[in-house]
C-alpha cells in the first residue's frame, strides 16, 4: 500500500533533502569531537585495569606526578560521588577497591601532551590482588558470592501467555548462540571539558543523550545540574555505544581539578575497551505447531551476558523476551530471559537492542518449522504473520500499523539477482583468489523481524523543541543528538513544510534547553520530529494570529517582535510488565523482511553475501535518501554479525580490540540492496512516520545465515558463522 | 623525536650506523600501527623515501630486481604483473588502495611477519634479499632469511635494498584465506610457481608457521610425479589430492584469534590442490 508523499515545499517532507552537514563530511571538513581544541588545554588519559577481576591493595601515583608536564593524577579518592550508570548507578568512575573487568578505569591523568599522559599512566603503580574471573554467564547465578553488592542478576523475566503446556503435533527446537558484536563506530570517543568561572564545567562531547550525561556528570562531581553544561560535539556514529558515559566524568574532574580545559580522545583500542557491546546470548527455543504450520506454542530460555555492570541490561532483557517469538501469532508461550553479571566487558545498547539475538533464534526455528511441515519458508511466515488487532506475547493488542504480511510479500516478490559473474573478485574469498567458479554454491534465505519503537514499560518519554523566527529567519533548537542518522535534515524538512519557508537554521544541541531524550530505540524521528512539528505548528499559529487573516509574510510579521515558542512532545503512556510478563508496555512497532542471496565456498567455509532484498514498514517516508541509507547501513551491520563481527573474549580479556582483527564489512563484502518501503502511516506519529534505524539490522543477519544453511547444509546455530563452522 | 631524511643509500646507511636503534620508515604501514598502539616509542626515525637506490624495477637477465621502496600498488601493475604474476596477485590482497599506495615490498620483507603477503611468493620463487649495512653488501636467499616470527637475519643498522626475483616460464598463482573478502590479514596463504625449464614446482605458505614456509618435500614429490612437457605440465587427479595433503603436512599452524590450527591446515590442503590444478592441466 502507498500513501501520498511529498509537499510542494522544496526540501520538505517526503523529498530527498540533502543533509546540512553532508558536504562538509564528504569533504573531510566537518569538525568531529576529536577535532576539538582550546587555548591552553591539557590532555586526559585513563589508566585501565589489565585484570578482569582483582582487588586493589594500593595505588602509588607518586612516580606519575614526578613526570614533567603532568598536571593532575586522580584516583577513586578524588571523585566526590564515585558511582554512575546509565539506568542504575552500579559503576565506579574510578575503581576504588575492586576491578570487575579488563579495561575498567583506575586512575586518570591530565598532562600537557598525550604522550606525557600515557607515560604518566604507565608510571602509576597499582598493587592488584588478582582474582579468578567469573567469565561463564551460565555459572553467574551459582557462584558462592556475587561479584557486586547489587548481585549477579540484572533481570530475570518470565512471560507466560495462554497455556504454556499446550502442544501442537509438530515440534522443532534448537540451541543458538550469538557472539559479542561491537558497534564499531568510526569516530572514537572524544570530548573537551572546560572549567567555568561560576565553579561549573562546560563539556563538548560526542554522545547520544546530553541530558542523561549531564545528570550523571553533575552527580559525580557533586555539582548542581545547572552548573554542568553539555554541548554536542561532532559524532562519528553511535549505534548504542554512546548511551553510557565514557570519558565525560573523567574530563570534567580533570578540568575542575587543574582549572584548565582538558581534552580526551580514545585510541581505537581504548574505544573497544571503553564502551559497552551487544550482549552475547545463549538461547534455547522450542516451537510446536499444527501440521499446516500454524504455531501452537513457543518456549524459550534466553541467557544474556551483561558483563561487569548493568548499563541497559535490564531493558535489553525485556526486549529479548517480549519479541522472542518474532512477528507471529503465538497463542501459548513461556519465555524466560535472564541477564547476568560476569567479569566480561560490560554489555548494553546496540542497534536492535536485545531483539537481534532473539530474531536469530526465532527465524532459525521458523525455517525448521517450514521444513517439518513441508512448507516454503515464506509461506510458513505468512501463515503466522501478526496483524493489527492481534496480541503480542505480552498480551498487548497491536493498535497502530504493523504490516507484517505486506513486508513479507513485497520482499519475496523482488527479483532474484543474476547468476554469479565470472570474476574471481566477486566470489567468496574475493581478492584472495581462493575460489574457482565450480567451488561456489549459491543459497537463498528469508527472515522477518520486528521490534518496538521508543522506550517502554511505563517510561515517561518526551522531547522539547524551540522555534524562533526573527526577521523571517527560522531557527529550530532541539537537544536531540545527531549521530549521523540525519535528524538535522528532518528538522529542516519538517520546519520547511509546516512554516512554508526555504531556509531553516538548526541550532547546536545543548543542555541549555529541555531534554530531547536519547538518540536510540528508533525514537528521534517520532519523538523529536514530533516536538519539532508541534513547535512549528505553534509558531505557524502565532504567525497566523499576527496576520489576522491576511497573507502570512513571515519576515514582516517577525521584523519587530520575534516569534519564540517552545513545545514538548510525548507519546501515549505505556505500562510496566506484570509478574507474568503481561502488559501494554510498548508504544509502537516496526517490521521488516529480508531475503539474502549468498555464494559460499563450502570447502573453505568462505562466504560472499551477494544480494539483500528487503521490505520495511516505515510508516511514512520523510526522506527516501536517508531511509535508504539506514537500510543499507543496517544491512551492512547485519552482514557483519552474520559472517565476521565478533569481539573475542577469553578469560575476560578482549583478544581483538582493533580494526586489524575486529573485522567489519568492506565495500567488497557489502551486498547489493534492493528495498521496497511499505507506507502505512502510524497513528499519532508526526506525518505517520516510524523510526527506521533498527529493523534493517534485526532480520538481515538470520536471512544471511539461512542462505548459508541453504548453500551448505551446515547447521549454523551460532553467529558470526566462522569459516571453520562450515568446513567438514 | 628526530627525523633523518637521507637522499642517498650511503647517507641512509651512515645514519643507521650512527643510530642503530633508529626506526626505518618507508611506507609506514607496519611502523605506524605499532606507534599508534603505543608498542613502539619513537626517538629517532630514518625516512628512506628519498633514497633513489631503493626505487625502481629492472630486469637483469632471468631476474627482476625490485627496489625495496616499490609499493604494492606498483607491484600490481606491469612489469611485475607480467613477469611475476603471483606477486601481483599477492599485492592486490594487501590492505586497501590507500595502504597499497604506501606499503612497500622492502617493508614487508624487513618486518618479516609470517602473514606478510608478498613473502610466500618470494619463498615459492626462491627469491633473494639484497641487504646493505655499513660497508657490507650481502645477498641472502629467502630460505635463509627468516629466523622467527617478525625476526630475520637483518641486523640493526642494515637496510633491505631490493629483492631479486627469478623470472620463470610457467604458471603461478597466489591464494589467501581471510574472513573478509578484502583488506584482511591472512588466516592462511599459499603461493605456487611452476618452473617449466627446471621442471620444478615451488610453494610458499603464509600464516601457518612462525615464518613463511616452503614445502620442499611436497614439491619434489609432485615434480617427480608430473608429466612435464615444454609448454606445460600434467598432474593426475589423485596426485593433486595427495599434493594437497603433503603441502598441508609442511604447515606448522597454531590456534589464535584469527583461526584454529586445524582449519589452517585444512585450508592449506584445499588451496594447494586448487593452486596446482590452476597451474597444470
Amino acid at each position: 500500500m502507498s500513501v501520498e508523499v511529498g509537499t510542494r515545499t522544496a526540501g520538505g517532507i517526503g523529498q530527498r533533502a540533502i543533509r546540512p552537514d553532508g558536504v562538509a563530511k564528504v569533504r573531510g571538513e566537518f569538525a568531529f569531537a576529536g577535532d576539538l581544541w582550546a587555548e591552553g588545554m591539557l590532555w586526559g588519559q585513563a589508566l585501565r585495569s589489565p585484570h578482569p577481576s582483582a582487588r586493589i591493595r594500593g595505588i602509588d601515583v607518586g612516580p606519575a606526578l614526578l613526570i614533567t608536564g603532568v598536571h593532575a593524577v586522580l584516583t577513586a579518592d578524588d571523585v566526590p560521588v564515585n558511582r554512575y550508570g546509565l539506568e542504575h548507578r552500579d559503576q565506579a568512575v574510578l575503581a576504588g577497591d575492586v576491578v570487575r573487568y579488563a579495561g575498567e578505569p583506575v586512575a586518570i591523568v591530565a598532562a600537557d601532551h598525550p604522550d606525557t599522559a600515557r607515560r604518566a599512566c604507565a608510571a602509576i603503580v597499582v598493587d592488584y590482588e588478582v582474582l579468578a574471573p567469573l567469565v561463564d554467564p551460565g555459572l553467574s547465578q551459582s557462584v558462592e558470592r556475587p561479584i557486586h553488592p547489587d548481585g549477579n542478576v540484572f533481570r530475570d523475566l518470565v512471560i507466560r501467555r495462554g497455556n504454556p503446556d499446550s502442544r501442537g503435533p509438530v515440534v522443532v527446537e534448537g540451541d543458538y548462540e550469538i557472539g559479542m558484536q561491537d558497534q564499531a563506530f568510526m569516530g572514537p570517543e572524544a570530548g573537551l571539558a572546560s572549567p567555568a568561572a561560576d565553579g561549573g564545567v562546560d563539556l563538548v562531547v560526542s554522545t547520544q543523550w546530553l541530558h542523561n550525561d549531564r545528570d550523571q556528570v553533575a552527580d559525580c562531581l557533586g555539582l548542581a545540574p545547572e552548573l554542568v553544561r553539555l554541548t554536542l560535539g561532532g559524532v562519528g556514529g553511535a549505534f548504542g555505544a554512546r548511551e553510557d558515559v565514557s570519558l565525560h566524568i573523567h574530563a570534567c574532574l580533570l578540568a575542575v581539578r587543574t582549572g584548565r580545559p582538558v581534552k580526551i580522545v580514545y585510541s581505537r583500542t581504548e574505544s573497544f575497551l571503553g564502551h559497552v557491546h551487544r550482549h552475547p546470548a545463549r538461547i534455547w527455543m522450542r516451537h510446536t505447531a499444527r501440521p499446516n504450520g500454524e504455531i501452537v506454542s513457543v518456549e524459550s530460555r534466553i541467557l544474556l551476558d551483561g558483563g561487569a555492570y548493568r548499563s541497559s541490561s535490564y531493558h535489553v532483557t525485556a526486549n529479548a523476551a517480549c519479541f522472542a517469538a518474532g512477528p507471529y501469532r503465538v497463542p501459548n508461550a513461556l519465555v524466560h530471559a535472564i541477564a547476568v553479571r560476569t567479569n566480561n566487558p560490560p554489555c548494553g545498547a546496540m542497534r536492535g537492542f536485545g531483539v537481534v539475538q532473539s530474531c536469530f533464534a526465532h527465524e532459525a526455528q521458523m525455517d525448521l518449522l517450514a521444513s517439518a511441515c513441508g512448507l516454503d519458508p515464506v509461506e510458513v511466515r505468512l501463515r503466522n504473520a501478526l496483524a493489527p488487532g492481534d496480541e503480542l506475547l505480552t498480551g498487548q493488542r497491536i493498535e497502530g500499523a504493523l504490516p507484517v504480511a505486506e513486508v513479507i510479500r513485497a520482499c519475496a516478490a523482488l527479483p532474484l539477482p543474476a547468476p554469479a559473474v565470472d570474476d574471481v573478485l566477486a566470489r567468496p574469498g574475493g581478492a584472495g583468489r581462493t575460489a574457482g567458479a565450480r567451488d561456489v554454491r549459491r543459497g537463498v534465505g528469508f527472515a522477518v523481524g520486528f521490534k518496538n519503537l521508543m522506550y517502554a514499560e511505563g517510561y515517561m518519554d518526551g522531547s522539547v523543541a524551540r522555534c524562533r523566527i526573527d526577521g523571517g529567519v527560522v531557527t529550530i533548537a532541539c537537544a536531540a543528538a545527531e549521530v549521523g542518522q540525519g535528524f538535522v535534515t528532518l528538522v529542516q524538512q519538517i520546519a520547511r513544510t509546516v512554516l512554508d519557508v526555504d531556509d531553516v537554521i538548526v541550532a547546536p544541541a545543548d543542555t541549555d534547553m529541555g531534554s530531547a531524550g536519547s538518540t536510540s530505540a528508533s525514537r528521534q524521528t517520532m519523538m523529536s520530529g514530533g516536538a519539532v512539528e508541534k513547535v512549528c505548528r505553534a509558531a505557524r499559529a502565532e504567525l497566523e494570529r499576527r496576520a489576522g487573516g491576511d497573507e502570512v509574510d513571515i519576515a514582516a510579521l517577525t521584523a519587530r517582535e520575534p516569534v519564540d515558542v517552545t513545545e514538548e512532545y510525548h507519546h501515549r503512556l505505556t505500562h510496566p510488565l506484570d509478574a507474568d510478563g503481561q502488559g501494554d508496555a510498548h508504544v509502537s512497532f516496526a517490521c521488516a523482511a529480508h531475503r539474502a542471496v549468498v555464494d559460499v565456498d563450502p570447502e573453505l567455509g568462505l562466504v560472499r553475501v551477494v544480494h539483500l532484498a528487503t521490505s520495511q514498514d516505515v510508516g511514512r517516508v520523510l526522506n527516501p535518501l536517508q531511509v535508504t541509507g539506514q537500510i543499507e547501513g543496517g544491512i551492512a551491520q547485519g552482514v557483519g554479525l552474520a559472517v565476521m563481527e565478533e569481539l573475542i573474549v577469553e578469560g575476560g580479556q578482549v583478544r581483538n580490540a582493533s580494526f586489524t582483527d575486529y573485522l567489519i564489512p568492506t565495500a567488497l563484502d557489502a551486498p547489493t540492496v534492493d528495498a521496497v518501503l511499505i507506507e502505512e502511516p502510524e497513528p499519532g506519529a508526526p506525518f505517520g512516520a516510524k523510526g527506521v534505524g533498527e529493523p534493517p539490522t534485526i532480520s538481515s543477519t538470520p536471512a544471511i545465515v539461512a542462505a548459508i544453511r541453504d548453500a551448505t547444509d551446515a547447521a549454523c546455530t551460532r553467529v558470526p558463522v566462522r569459516p571453520r563452522d562450515l568446513v567438514p | 623525536m628526530a627525523v633523518i631524511v637521507p637522499e642517498s643509500l650511503e647517507s641512509a646507511l651512515a645514519a643507521l650506523t650512527a643510530y642503530p636503534d633508529a626506526a626505518v620508515l618507508a611506507g609506514g604501514t607496519d611502523l605506524m600501527v605499532e606507534v599508534n598502539d603505543g608498542r613502539r616509542p619513537l626517538t629517532r626515525v630514518v625516512a628512506v623515501g628519498r633514497v633513489p637506490e631503493l626505487t625502481g624495477i629492472r630486469v637483469d637477465g632471468a631476474t627482476v630486481v625490485i627496489g625495496a621502496a616499490t609499493t604494492f600498488a606498483q607491484l600490481e601493475r606491469d612489469p611485475v604483473a607480467e613477469l611475476v604474476p603471483a606477486l601481483a596477485y599477492a599485492a592486490r590482497t594487501v590492505g586497501s588502495p590507500q595502504i597499497r599506495n604506501a606499503a612497500t615490498i622492502g617493508g614487508n620483507v624487513a618486518t618479516a611477519s609470517p602473514a606478510g603477503d608478498a613473502l610466500p611468493v618470494l619463498v615459492a620463487l626462491g627469491a633473494s634479499v639484497e641487504i646493505a649495512g655499513g660497508n657490507r653488501r650481502r645477498l641472502v636467499p629467502i630460505a635463509d632469511y627468516f629466523t622467527g616470527p617478525k625476526r630475520s637475519v637483518l641486523d640493526a643498522g642494515e637496510l633491505v635494498v631490493a629483492v631479486q626475483v627469478p623470472v620463470l616460464r610457467g604458471a603461478q598463482d597466489y591464494l589467501k584465506v581471510g574472513v573478509r573478502n578484502a583488506m584482511v590479514i591472512a588466516v592462511a596463504s599459499l603461493a605456487i610457481a611452476v618452473d617449466l625449464e627446471a621442471r620444478r614446482v615451488g610453494i610458499g605458505l603464509g600464516s601457518v608457521g612462525p615464518t613463511p614456509l616452503a614445502a620442499p618435500e611436497a614439491c619434489s614429490w609432485v615434480a617427480s610425479r608430473a608429466r612435464w612437457r615444454s609448454d606445460g605440465v600434467e598432474v593426475a587427479d589423485e596426485d593433486v589430492v595427495e599434493f594437497g595433503e603433503r603441502v598441508a603436512g609442511a604447515a606448522r599452524p597454531i590456534d589464535d584469534h584469527r583461526g584454529t590450527a586445524r582449519y589452517r591446515r585444512h585450508a592449506v590442503s584445499v588451496m594447494a590442490r586448487r593452486a596446482l590444478r590452476r597451474c597444470t592441466r
